[in-house]
């Protein structure tokens, strides 16, 4: 069997050629997924509110349910003060669930399979802590580095570390979001690239894949969650030092 | 030793890493099917951790895998 390299599926071609300033923007797949999402989108919620109605049809029972549950999360972690940042987690959230989802149908490329998309959501919710912190607090935000109930003479050594830590928080979403998703449609390729090559058992490994893509469905949704549910707690932990 | 073999060697022995994350999900999972089988009402409130605390473990393995794709990509790895 000739070898191909399962990742040679995420390498991104322009199709149409663009430089801004010495920068290459040009339009390439990923780029038109992310436009359609930006579409899909805004479609789904204003047909869902057209002709809302006390009681509700089933997209708009839907989105209703989605939207309670972003509430309740953000109530939960940030406390009243954080539906302030309701919008920006109601965008985050449907914005990389529908990235995630994107990739499933075939021909399509997963959006957040490129570790610079992940990193720049990664490093923007990193930056709007760190201007929360200190834009509530001022310089006392400087004090979240010393967790309290700590002996005076260990603060030299456990401030480091919990700098250390708090830099690791954009690297592990930025990192765990991407590897999620690259790992599942690798595992998805190699095992159709089986299917393709074994002669008259081949049925058997595809049956594995329709298993694979449902299990990605949901990896999918659960990684969209996490996502965001650890954006809410270091925003809150921002806002309420502790 | 050739680099590709030194790179393709490192590229399993990171695969090794995964066990651990095996090991850590199984417990997750087990430890909720036990706390609900103790009390069933506690399943919605302890069933929201489960899969915060799945998703971190499961980030773990993870990074062992990007790892991995990191030797695949340096000089002389892919074979």
């Amino acid at each position: 069997m000739k070898q191909h390299n399962p990742l040679e599926h995420f390498e991104l071609h322009p199709l149409i050629e663009l430089k801004l300033l010495g920068i290459d923007i040009s339009v390439n797949k990923a780029v038109i997924m992310m436009w359609i999402v930006c579409i899909l989108i805004p479609c789904i919620f204003v047909l869902a509110v057209r002709g809302r109605r006390m009681i509700p049809t089933r997209l708009q029972s839907l989105t209703e349910i989605s939207i309670e549950f972003l509430r309740n999360m953000v109530i939960d972690n940030m406390g009243e003060k954080g539906l302030k940042f309701f919008p920006f987690i109601v965008t985050l959230f449907f914005f990389i669930l529908f990235c995630n989802l994107i990739g499933i149908v075939p021909g399509s490329y997963t959006v957040t399979s490129q570790i610079i998309v992940t990193a720049f959501f990664a490093i923007t919710v990193f930056i709007i802590s760190q201007i929360v912190g200190f834009a509530i607090h001022g310089v006392r935000y400087l004090k979240i580095f010393v967790p309290s109930g700590v002996p005076k003479f260990i603060i030299p050594i456990i401030v480091p570390i919990e700098i250390v830590s708090m830099l690791a928080r954009p690297l592990s979403l930025s990192v765990r979001l991407f590897a999620n998703m690259t790992a599942g449609h690798t595992i998805l390729i190699v095992l159709f690239t089986l299917a393709l090559g074994l002669k008259y058992i081949g049925f058997l490994p595809f049956f594995f894949t329709v298993a694979l893509t449902g299990l990605e469905i949901f990896i999918a949704f659960i990684q969209a969650y996490i996502f965001t549910i650890l954006t809410c707690v270091y925003i809150g932990e921002a806002i309420e030092m502790h | 030793m050739d680099s590709t073999a030194a790179a393709l060697i490192g590229m399993g022995l990171a695969a090794v890493g995964f066990a651990g994350s095996g090991v850590g999900i199984g417990y997750i999972f087990g430890k909720m099917i036990e706390s609900v089988a103790r009390q069933p009402e506690a399943e919605a409130k302890v069933g929201k951790y489960m899969w915060i605390g799945f998703a971190l473990v499961e980030a773990i393995a993870l990074y062992g895998l990007v790892i991995a794709f990191i030797i695949m990509g340096m000089k002389g790895g892919e074979g």
